[in-house]
């Protein structure tokens, strides 16, 4: 969803699984619908590890434990492998998740985030880890991801990095433009392009 | 020093660097599969806009299709009205469309190579992350996200971030039973699925020429599985020879034209890659995965890692991956009891998957209590068995063939393997759940499923003849 991106402080829900791909996130059989509906998909986010086979609740899963809430997902390295699925991000971005926390994200879903909206923000492995522990210590942790200063800071330690973002996209973010306005705007130097390759 | 041959083909179709940003690069085909493309045509709609460049989009249904009585109405009215809704939108926009008994219709993936639709030097994308495979004709083709596929529909162009470039050589030459996808799950293994992340990868060396066209759409097809954006292979006589008369390649003097452009597509001697890695082709025997992400392969005569050789980090995902499949650190997997085989896909659903399976099934029986389900890629690879007697072979043996589509690859349609039971499967992935609910996979050639098949075991192709 388009909405104005800036600093997000909030607690987190931990996933400190590596090489989440996305069929995880939201198997194939959910993919069947021909709308955008976040809602459908976020109450399908991670539904196999989340619900047992009968449809009970796995009470074992971390978006089941109470303990645990936020608007940032924080998840082992390699996060968003495997299939191309913009459903992964609508179903982070329809449970309720602005940002995404990881050491390492797939190409194609972190694009598909940016797209929609939701900041993937790549940290360092020490830094994971001892977030991980943060948070398991104490579930009440809070993170400060600021945009505009580029850092993300574990407020329980104070430890704070400084995470990357192209200019044009962070731009995009925080005023809630997406890149079809953009090529929109730019069509004249697409067909002098088509023009020229002739 | 010479450019590589991916940024010959990239920088070539770089409309802008946009500042302090990605760049706009033109997109030349623009596939859609009825899954990854709906919310992009409501999005074009909502917009009140036209496909910028309708005559180079090119749509199909795959992923819900039934393999059988496609000529009846879908019974899942879920899908069903995807797959409607697919031909709804190609029409209201004005795109091609090839439905589903369109003898043109088939996956996606192999319908663009075997069609002619697919190119040299062309940047190719669809809503899919298999659509590394078009690599195998010489073009750079990547998967999307569904706002990119709308954004190649209103401008065709996509805004991106120009990937960095790394080359894989297979030196010498394959061994006996070992194959393309032997080679990408060797190649997985060794590099885990995100060792080629924010590349995109030039395979070459002797074994990789040696490949036939199919085989090299199978390579690039996997290059995903390693995290790449995409792979390719420089194209030679051999790519020219298998696109010559296909229903949309150029002809006459288009065509002279053209093969005189591919013939420049090729990287320089001194052309300096971001990351090179070399292999011996002689160091690779048919693979088989054991867990539950494609990078946990291993030879077929090899055992599952012992515990303490994984990474702390890793050691939770490890054991969780193992617990899905019911296998133990350190097992073999050969002898393991069979449940399910699936031979198709747009990784190993072709002509030369179907021989290669037929190689080895012939003059044997199916085992008692293996489900089988062979599902060609397309129509065409359909008709090419039949012309080969293939399905004569296959049926003797007590298999049948099915109606194209992706099938159990993802399991999108009624071709669930139940849960729990164990598929040797030659699909690309082997996620939790993908094949189905509960399903546990191993990822397989087409010679070690039809070795399962007619053994009713995990079973190394090569004892068998």
């Amino acid at each position: 969803m388009k909405q104005k991106f800036d600093i997000i402080t909030s607690t987190c829900v931990p996933l400190p699984l590596e090489n989440v791909d996305t069929d995880q996130i939201i198997p194939a059989r959910f993919l069947k619908a021909t709308t955008r509906e976040e809602s459908f998909f976020g109450e399908n986010l991670f539904r196999d590890w989340r619900y047992n086979a009968d449809g009970s609740l796995n009470k074992d899963f971390v978006l089941n434990n109470p303990k645990y809430s936020g608007e940032i997902l924080v998840a082992g390295k390699n996060f968003g492998s495997g299939s191309s699925r913009e459903h992964a991000a609508w179903a982070i971005a329809g449970y309720g998740f602005r940002v995404v926390i990881s050491s390492f994200f797939a190409d194609i879903h972190k694009n598909n985030e940016l797209n929609n909206f939701v900041l993937p923000v790549v940290v360092t492995e020490d830094f994971l880890a001892s977030l991980f522990d943060s948070i398991e210590n104490d579930p009440a942790t809070v993170v400060e991801v600021d945009l505009p200063n580029q850092t993300v800071t574990n407020k329980a330690t104070g430890e704070s990095e400084r995470f990357e973002i192209n200019g044009y996209k962070k731009y995009c973010l925080m005023n809630a433009l997406d890149d079809i306005d953009f090529l929109l705007e730019n069509k004249a130097k697409t067909e002098a392009w088509e023009d020229a390759r002739r | 020093m010479a450019n590589t041959l991916f940024d010959k083909i990239w920088d070539r179709h770089v409309v802008q660097h946009v500042e302090d940003g990605p760049e706009q690069l033109y997109i030349d085909r623009l596939y859609c599969h009825e899954v990854t493309s709906p919310q992009a045509f409501e999005g074009m709609r909502r917009r009140g806009i036209k496909c910028f460049r309708p005559e180079n989009i090119f749509c199909m249904p795959d992923h819900n299709t039934p393999t059988h009585d496609q000529d009846k109405p879908i019974e899942d009215e879920v899908s069903k009205t995807q797959v409607d809704t697919l031909a709804k939108n190609a029409e209201e926009f004005g795109l091609n469309h090839f439905g589903m008994l369109n003898p043109k219709n088939g996956i996606i993936h192999v319908v663009g190579p075997e069609r002619g639709l697919s190119l040299p030097g062309m940047t190719i994308v669809c809503g899919d992350s298999h659509t590394s495979t078009h690599g195998a004709m010489g073009a750079v083709a990547f998967g999307i996200g569904t706002s990119e596929v709308e954004m190649v529909m209103a401008s065709q162009c996509i805004l991106q971030q120009k990937p960095k470039s790394m080359r894989i050589n297979i030196e010498g030459k394959l061994g006996k039973g070992v194959t393309a996808k032997d080679v990408a799950l060797y190649l997985m293994s060794k590099l885990t699925t995100s060792g080629a992340t924010g590349y995109f990868v030039e395979y070459a060396g002797e074994a990789v020429r040696d490949l036939s066209m199919e085989g090299r759409l199978t390579l690039c097809n996997l290059s995903i599985e390693m995290g790449a954006r995409g792979g390719f292979i420089a194209p030679y006589e051999k790519t020219f020879e298998y696109i010559k008369g296909r229903e949309y390649a150029p002809k006459g003097e288009a065509w002279d034209k053209a093969v005189e452009y591919w013939k420049t597509l090729r990287s320089g001697d001194d052309s300096v890659f971001d990351k090179e890695l070399t292999f011996k082709a002689e160091d690779i025997e048919p693979m088989v995965t054991y867990g539950t992400n494609p990078g946990m392969g291993m030879g077929i005569s090899e055992s599952i890692p012992a515990l303490d050789s994984i990474d702390e980090a890793g050691k939770a995902s490890y054991l969780k991956s193992l617990g899905y499949m019911g296998f133990e650190p350190g097992q073999k997997l050969t002898g393991t009891p069979v449940d399910y085989v699936f031979l198709g896909a747009c990784t190993n659903g072709r002509i030369e998957d179907f021989r290669a399976f037929a190689s080895v099934v012939k003059g044997r029986r199916k085992a008692p209590g293996v489900t089988a389900w062979l599902v060609p890629g397309s129509w065409m690879v359909s008709e090419q068995i039949k012309a080969e007697g293939i399905d004569k072979v296959l049926e003797e043996a007590g298999f049948e063939i099915r109606q194209p589509g992706c099938s159990a690859c993802l399991a999108m349609n009624d071709d669930k393997i139940p849960a729990g039971k164990l598929a040797v499967s030659t699909s690309n992935r082997n996620f939790e759940g993908r094949q189905g609910p509960g399903a546990r996979t191993v990822l397989a050639s087409p010679l070690v499923a039809a070795a399962a098949a007619v053994t009713g075991v995990i079973t190394d192709p090569r004892e068998l003849n």
